[in-house]
């Protein structure tokens, strides 16, 4: 605030503060005039013959009035209030928010910590810390994995027992802590749109779906040559670079033919974003407890 | 320039100055005994003992009557109340201003008079005052002597026995807060909340403040109830009255005057009934905002009238039409109408409070990127359900859902919900792709506690799903 808006602001207010003490001194007495009848306590207002009484007001009243001046009085002296005098206190928005952050913060720490030294696996069989994860889960991951974590197209489902970057506790909290940035490249230019429905035929056939046997048999040489050192030979996937399995009927951007040829063509490169930055290692152990948690129901299911 | 005793001022221009702020003059009530003065005892005894004793009674292992407000839970008896059920209370205002309206048809403000917190509070404290210092005279001497070691003695004792009585009140108030038994103890170990510690404070400032000093200002000025009796009265509301037809002409005379030979009322004016007024108001001037209908003036006149060989009941508990016209009306249409609605809402209230769901469930269809989820054969739509458990024991919930199709839950995790707790639990909902001939339908959820099958509750919500092959 410039100088001359705070002093705009102190004077305003103070004249207001003086003008308002100036009405109520001013009107504390009445002058009456005494041809008048002494005994006659009314305004002089009549309504329907009905006659009002000129009462006086309460002494503590005018003491209440006297009271509000001394504490804006003394509010002024403590707070912000005049222009850019910041008060004796001291006192700020940001300060008291901070404040608040920080009993926020003592009381989170003392309950998601408690669970620090806790292991994951066991952690996944606490109802309490489940309440807890259930929570963070829907406050930072359920936007994009479904509340329920059961995903959605191009997000995983973490209901499963098919995972993309293993399922391991470790595997899920580091996925957690860093983030995963899968690299599907996509074969338009080297495979050509006949390679690629050619290797399309064998990875259906690898999943021993129905498929086009010439086809997928035109096909094997060229996912050996360009697919093997991703997804395995087998077809199985390879947690440590995010390829999936292509094997199981889990497809991340859709399994019908058409869907894995467009993969093929256009490639995939699905981003989760670290979270080791944003929620602090006693809440994603917590986390990787909930989503650990999610494939062990669907293990007992 | 001379000045009256209310500080106005006179001077020679003929020009009066008049001040528009006036203290009141201190009231000193006579101490007077009779049917209403015991009735006021008796209605405000037990009341009071209600109130010091409530916060001790313990039922089902916790406070009968708590207002837990950081955990927002207000216990009360048998039943514990959350912030959702905001209407109960809500409605429990209306039916007490109805009831309030009821009363005063009927009877005037004897609320005011015989129930009124305010009313107790300072009939203790006046208690107090002629313990110490003696009735209405003695006072009135008492405090235009000057200070003496006697009358600091008796001052003393009095306000010692007001901050007593107030620091008592607090703590029980705030005991409906804070369990009083952790309360006390935190007292004795100075291991007091300062919050706590600072409503005691407060609270017993206020009392003492208001049952000492403020009186009948608060009964004039703070409350609004005087200002809209005159609203509510009828000529067939009962309420103090001086019959002016039998008292006047007042004036004084000898007992053993003929007052029909003197020509005057039966109002010897002694003003007794004006030096026994909590209000300090003359009832003969009528009826008036300020009277809080306690009925002590009618006894003090009923003494007065028994010493005169009068008949009593000059001032009485009665109406403008038995005055006036010899009888009253008790049941006319706004009482009958007033009590109608009150008797209506008495009974949807108790039976809804009797009807209170121990849970609450919400459902809300997930909002995700998607409407619903393909997953293998089946249809897939995520809720997210929000189980509030109102009981006051924990309790896990089983889930089932019905519909037109063949629905089935996957993924609830059926945790243990305490008392009091809302839930936030997400669940899947889902159905065969070819037994769903619909893009649009409703499906049932129904919760039901595991160790309780008289607890449950359901809702109804929609299943969207992709448009049916073949169409």
């Amino acid at each position: 605030m410039s100088t001359f808006w705070s002093l705009w602001i102190i004077v305003l207010t103070l004249t207001n503060l003086a003008l308002l003490l100036w009405v109520l001194l001013a009107n504390r007495k009445v002058a009456v005039r005494d041809d008048e009848d002494p005994e006659n306590r009314t305004t002089g207002h009549v309504y329907d013959g009905i006659e009002e009484y000129d009462n006086p007001l309460p002494r503590w009243w005018f003491k209440l009035f006297i009271a509000t001046f001394i504490f804006s009085g003394i509010y002024l002296l403590l707070y912000p209030g005049l222009g850019n005098f910041p008060g004796l206190l001291n006192w700020t928005q940001e300060k008291e928010l901070r404040g608040h952050q920080q009993q926020a913060q003592a009381r989170f720490s003392d309950q998601f910590g408690e669970y620090a030294a806790t292991p994951i696996e066991e952690l996944a069989r606490n109802p309490d810390a489940m309440k807890m994860g259930l929570r963070l889960f829907a406050n930072n991951c359920a936007v994009c994995h479904g509340s329920d974590g059961g995903g959605n197209w191009g997000y995983p489902n973490l209901t499963d027992d098919a995972w993309q970057w293993g399922g391991s506790p470790e595997r899920i909290k580091q996925t957690l802590v860093e983030g995963r940035q899968a690299a599907m490249p996509g074969w338009s230019a080297p495979l050509g749109e006949e390679g690629i429905a050619q290797v399309t035929e064998y990875v259906l056939s690898m999943a021993e779906r129905e498929h086009d046997a010439e086809m997928a048999a035109e096909g094997e040489p060229l996912y050996n040559r360009n697919c093997v050192a991703c997804h395995g030979a087998d077809g199985k996937g390879n947690i440590n670079l995010g390829a999936p399995d292509l094997t199981d009927d889990v497809w991340l951007y859709g399994g019908e033919p058409s869907g894995i040829r467009q993969t093929l063509r256009v490639g995939r490169n699905g981003v989760m974003p670290a979270q080791g930055d944003l929620l602090k290692d006693d809440r994603i152990h917590i986390l990787a407890a909930y989503v650990y948690s999610l494939s062990l129901n669907y293990d007992e299911e | 320039m001379t000045k009256n005793r209310h500080g106005d001022s006179e001077n020679d221009t003929g020009i009066r100055y008049v001040n528009l702020y006036e203290a009141d003059d201190k009231v000193y009530m006579r101490r007077i005994t009779g049917f209403y003065q015991r009735l006021r005892r008796y209605t405000g005894l037990p009341l009071l003992a209600g109130f010091l004793l409530m916060p001790w009674l313990i039922i089902d292992g916790r406070p009968a009557m708590l207002f837990d407000l950081p955990e927002r839970r207000f216990h009360v008896l048998w039943l514990s109340f959350g912030p959702q059920d905001g209407m109960y209370l809500a409605w429990l205002l209306i039916i007490a201003a109805f009831l309030l309206f009821t009363v005063t048809v009927l009877v005037g403000r004897v609320w005011c008079g015989f129930t009124c917190p305010q009313t107790v509070w300072t009939q203790m404290f006046i208690w107090a005052e002629f313990l110490c210092e003696g009735d209405r005279n003695k006072r009135m001497k008492l405090d235009a002597q000057p200070w003496s070691s006697k009358k600091v003695a008796r001052k003393g004792a009095k306000h010692g026995i007001w901050l007593a009585i107030a620091l008592v009140t607090a703590l029980t108030f705030v005991g409906y807060f804070v369990p009083i038994r952790e309360l006390l103890v935190g007292l004795v170990t100075i291991d007091i909340h300062p919050v706590a510690a600072f409503w005691v404070f407060f609270f017993t400032a206020a009392t003492y403040m208001n049952a000492g000093f403020m009186r009948e200002q608060v009964c004039k000025y703070m409350c609004p109830y005087a200002r809209f009796q005159s609203v509510m009265y009828d000529k067939d509301t009962l309420t103090v009255f001086y019959n002016y037809i039998r008292g006047e002409p007042r004036g004084p005379r000898k007992p053993t005057d003929d007052r029909h030979e003197k020509g005057l009322g039966d109002c010897i004016d002694c003003s007794w009934c004006v030096q026994v007024c909590p209000v300090d108001i003359d009832i003969r001037d009528g009826l008036q905002a300020d009277c809080i209908d306690c009925g002590l003036c009618v006894d003090a006149c009923n003494t007065v009238m028994d010493r005169m060989n009068y008949p009593r009941g000059l001032i009485s508990f009665t109406t403008e039409d038995a005055i006036e016209h010899g009888h009253t009306r008790v049941f006319r249409p706004r009482f009958l109408a007033y009590g109608a609605i009150l008797a209506v809402m008495l009974g949807v209230f108790a039976y809804s409070l009797s009807e209170r769901l121990p849970v609450g469930l919400d459902v809300l269809r997930d909002r995700g990127t998607r409407l619903y989820r393909i997953s293998g054969h089946e249809v897939e739509n995520v809720y997210t359900l929000k189980i509030n458990n109102k009981d006051r024991e924990t309790h896990t919930y089983d889930l089932t859902v019905s519909g037109e199709y063949p629905f089935e839950v996957e993924g609830y995790r059926a945790l243990p919900v305490e008392e009091g707790e809302i839930l936030t639990v997400p669940v899947r909902v889902a159905v065969p792709r070819e037994a769903l001939d619909e893009v649009k339908t409703s499906v049932t959820l129904r919760i039901e506690a595991r160790d309780d099958p008289e607890i449950f509750t359901e809702h109804t919500t929609t299943f969207i799903g992709p448009a049916p092959r073949g169409h």
